[in-house]
């Protein structure tokens, strides 16, 4: 399946790109998708729970399952206002 | 409704477009960029979004906001991109009859909006720049 992964401040800054689209296996959950990026991105190593996670707009935990055309962002810390 | 904006935020027009005759008060919010954070300088903050999840976290606030205090007449404005020291980042109206529910409608929006909304400030100074909370998380 199909997942449009967005990335946004100190996640876009650290993968270079604002989104990347990832071809997954049926049954990933989010937090799959956060592990994957640890393991890709050395500045997120030491983060091994994912921060809060999104999946088309609306926050989920990161047990969430994924599905084809999904659109998933992982939120890091917000500083509205 | 639009919440967010790339340009210059007229907080005085935002209020206007909320006070009704009706109303006795209203109390006008401004954030605003200061010149320090945690002891260091702060010269300007660049402000990035999850805009469509924003817009609609927002709105969710607002609507909340509404349904709690229904007599309040609520406007909201967050600014995006750069801004420098002394601009207005964020700025919310809140009108009433009486005055203790504008005060805390606004207080509830802005409190609310600090906690989830995907809003997110880099830090420029002269020791470089930082996403804020970053560093503290996880």
């Amino acid at each position: 399946m199909r997942v449009r992964l967005l990335y946004f401040a100190v996640l876009r800054d650290i993968a270079g790109a604002p989104e990347a689209e990832l071809d997954l296996p049926e049954g990933t959950r989010a937090a799959d998708v956060w592990q994957r990026l640890r393991s890709e991105h050395r500045a997120l190593a030491e983060y091994a729970q994912p921060p809060l996670t999104a999946v088309n707009e609306t926050y989920v935990t990161p047990d969430a399952l994924l599905r084809d055309g999904d659109e998933l962002a992982f939120i890091p810390p917000v500083a509205g206002g | 409704m639009t919440y967010l904006t790339d340009a210059p935020i007229d907080a005085a027009a935002l209020a206007r477009q909320v006070v009704r005759s009706s109303d006795g008060a209203y109390v006008l919010f401004e954030g605003i960029v200061r010149n320090h954070s945690e002891g260091k300088s702060v010269e300007s903050i660049f402000y990035d979004a999850y805009r469509p999840m924003a817009e609609k976290e927002i709105g969710a606030i607002i609507d909340d906001v509404r349904a709690r205090f229904p007599d309040v007449a609520v406007a909201c404005l967050h600014r995006l991109g750069h801004l420098d020291v002394g601009e207005t980042s964020i700025a919310i109206a809140c009108a009433s009859p009486h005055r203790a529910e504008a005060f805390e409608a606004c207080r509830t929006i802005i409190d609310r909006i600090k906690q989830t909304v995907p809003i997110w400030k880099k830090e420029r100074g002269p020791d470089g720049e930082e996403w804020v909370g970053w560093q503290h998380q996880c």
